[in-house]
């Protein structure tokens, strides 16, 4: 039985800003976890990682997160990724005072 | 007070301006991060979670008044509006764009300010006591040694790519608010028949392997320091592990070779570099001392502090907790609390800055530090103007009197921003604050350090804290342990591990129960958490933060 692969999404830093950015199906960066592509095949993610590296100008240290589907798009599994998608809980800064 | 030479600020502009074609470069895709990365981080710019991060090297943590109002004028412009003061007396900016960086570098020189070697394998900012030059207790300021060193260290062509990090402290005191045995080499001033000296510590460090260092030389002559400084860091320069990022730190190589080997060693290698110091360095270090001479202190009347303080008690609970002994006649040290009760420790807004650096320019002989417990010191005041200041403070929410109490937390960025964190620390620091101030148990409590790190990295010092909380991440969530009896003074010692860590909302709970035990079993007042917890060893304590183990314990009796 092929091992079950815990979906993914691929997440960065901009360049410039510095903020958290995921990569959409239409190979757009987006500041919203909810709109970021989900890869639930370990091949095409791995693929999708790369492309995401290459694109040095753009994005900074690239990765897979876990994430797991919800209602509205990918949703994070982990506390990190939580702040990641939201900003710090001391201060109203960061991507949820841009919503 | 000291400024910088006109070499030192054509050396800050080059860098500036090759850092401005680096990020250039890098924005226009002909660096890779991996090329830039080194680059960025020699010039204090790390990526955090959410924002780039900028680290500025406050010197020994002494800034004029034109310097605090650089940063605040950063703060405003480029990043939203505050700085975070750190435990290695920097300010660390959250949230400035890469394409700024150059502008903020610029900006920063304009009034002598860098981040040159705040990251990366060289020797760090050289941190000093806050209260350098001001207090009663101190042999001599070891501001101008900390200024020599500095220079010495900065772009040393042997010291640019260390095995890794490297800090040192100095105190001119003995009592030691500098952390000097938590550091990779610690100077303590001494004297002996009359000589002065250094009593010169090695190989202490906190991270995942905590030490307490160990005297290497008890009596340094000072005009050797220089030579015998270069001495240890090129032993170690050799013998550290490069190999292994967690072994590669002089805490380990001095434990793995023993600290007599490691003597012997630097000893042998000193011998030879002496004759290369031909006393140039002494030459300069009289110089600088001239530019540390002491402000002019007035002779005046204190009846205004007086008054305040027999008829106003909330002036007199400030003064009684938040003021420090000066070594002159009619002056007191000023410390400013960034602790507010729910605030994030160690944060300034660019209004607090501008007011403290006002209130220094008026009243403080133009002098302001930074304490590596995360607050600002007017180190020269005197009495007479206390009530104003005290007043103004107020108005920007700056009078919380809580030095050196419960509330006075040191807490890294932890989860909040740093990538590298196991947990978050500001919300917890924040907790404890709001809710020992709600108790009203605070200054009952009485002289309590709580420190807390968001991983082992150990930026929060927690290992030294008379309580410690360390944020791990136990199976995807927060989780905090707690070590206690540790001593960052003269008297340094390691916090001991109780048990099994807390959640999140179980760690005020346990706080709350060690701190009622500790007010029952103390003698009286004038007996501190600490002196109560090293004659009464853990059990005590362990048993009210792990009641339940008790019960279990007296249930199977
Ligand atoms: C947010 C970005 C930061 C990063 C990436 C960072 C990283 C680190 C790392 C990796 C270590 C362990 C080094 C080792 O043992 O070899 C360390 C130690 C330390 N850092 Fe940080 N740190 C950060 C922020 C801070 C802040 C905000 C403070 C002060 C509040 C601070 C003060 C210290 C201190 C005092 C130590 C421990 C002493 C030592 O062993 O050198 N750091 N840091
Ligand atoms: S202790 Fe860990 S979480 Fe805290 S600032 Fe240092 S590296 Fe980050």
């Amino acid at each position: 039985m092929p091992r079950i692969y815990t979906p993914k999404v691929v997440t960065a830093n901009a360049l410039i800003e510095g903020d958290v950015i995921y990569l959409t199906a239409n190979d757009s960066w987006t500041r919203d976890l909810s709109s970021a592509e989900i890869l639930t095949d370990e091949a095409h993610a791995q693929l999708r990682l790369l492309e995401a590296d290459s694109r040095q100008a753009e994005a900074v240290g690239a990765y897979l997160a876990d994430v797991k589907p919800g209602k509205t798009g990918p949703e994070p599994t982990h506390f990190r990724e939580d702040f990641r998608r939201t900003g710090p809980s001391n201060y109203f800064h960061g991507k949820q005072a841009q919503r | 007070m000291y400024r910088y030479s006109d070499f030192d600020a054509a050396f800050v502009a080059s860098r500036n301006s090759q850092f401005r074609q680096q990020v250039e470069r890098r924005i226009d895709g002909s660096l890779t991060e991996d090329e830039f990365r080194p680059l960025r981080l020699m010039n204090g710019l790390y990526l955090q979670l959410h924002a780039y991060m900028l680290r500025v090297a406050i010197p020994y943590g002494t800034l004029s008044s034109a310097q605090m109002r650089q940063l605040a004028y950063v703060a405003q412009k480029w990043d939203r509006g505050y700085g975070h003061f750190t435990t290695r007396q920097n300010m660390q900016f959250n949230w400035p764009k890469l394409s700024d960086v150059p502008d903020i570098l610029d900006a920063l020189a304009k009034v002598q300010l860098h981040a040159i070697q705040t990251s990366g394998n060289t020797i760090r900012n050289v941190t000093a006591d806050h209260f350098a030059g001001a207090s009663a207790d101190e042999i001599a300021d070891p501001r101008p040694v900390a200024e020599l060193i500095r220079q010495w260290s900065t772009d040393h062509p042997e010291f640019q790519f260390l095995p890794r990090k490297f800090k040192i402290a100095i105190t001119g005191s003995p009592n030691d608010r500098a952390v000097t045995k938590a550091h990779d080499i610690g100077l303590r001033m001494v004297e002996q028949d009359g000589e002065p000296g250094f009593e010169v510590i090695v190989g202490g460090g906190l991270g995942r392997t905590p030490m307490i260092g160990k005297v290497v030389r008890e009596f340094l002559p000072r005009a050797d320091l220089l030579p015998y400084l270069e001495a240890i860091v090129s032993v170690w320069n050799l013998l550290g592990r490069r190999d292994n990022k967690f072994k590669s730190r002089i805490k380990i190589t001095v434990h793995e070779h023993g600290i007599d080997d490691i003597r012997a060693r630097v000893e042998e290698r000193f011998e030879t570099l002496k004759p290369a110091f031909n006393g140039i360095d002494q030459t300069i270090l009289a110089g600088i001392e001239a530019q540390f001479a002491p402000p002019e202190f007035r002779v005046a009347p204190t009846d205004a502090y007086d008054t305040a303080y027999a008829n106003d008690p909330v002036f007199r609970s400030w003064a009684d907790t938040n003021l420090a002994a000066h070594r002159a006649e009619g002056y007191a040290i000023v410390q400013v609390s960034l602790k507010k009760q729910g605030e994030t420790p160690g944060d300034a807004s660019a209004e607090q800055m501008r007011l403290l650096a006002d209130l220094a320019e008026r009243y403080g002989h133009d002098e302001l530090r930074i304490s590596h417990e995360q607050n600002v010191i007017l180190p020269h005041v005197h009495k007479s103007d206390l009530p104003a200041i005290h007043a103004e403070l107020k108005a920007q929410r700056l009078a919380t009197a809580n030095i050196g109490l419960i509330s006075d937390i040191i807490a890294c960025p932890g989860m909040d921003y740093c990538t590298l964190a196991t947990a978050r620390s500001i919300p917890i620091a924040q907790e404890i604050a709001t809710r020992f101030d709600e108790l009203k148990l605070e200054h009952d409590i009485g002289a309590l350090k709580i420190k807390i790190s968001g991983c082992i990295n150990a930026c929060g010092h927690h290992h030294v804290g008379h309580i410690g909380i360390l944020g791990l991440d136990r199976a995807g969530v927060e989780n905090y342990q707690i070590t206690l009896g540790g001593d960052h003074t003269e008297t340094a010692a390691l916090g001991d591990r109780t048990g099994r860590g807390f959640a999140a909302d179980e760690v005020i709970p346990a706080i709350e129960r060690l701190i009622h035990a500790y007010l029952d079993l103390r003698d009286d007042r004038s007996e501190s958490f600490l002196d109560a917890y090293r004659r009464l060893g853990a059990d005590p304590f362990k048993a009210a933060l792990y009641p339940e183990k008790q019960e279990s314990r007296a249930n199977a009796a």
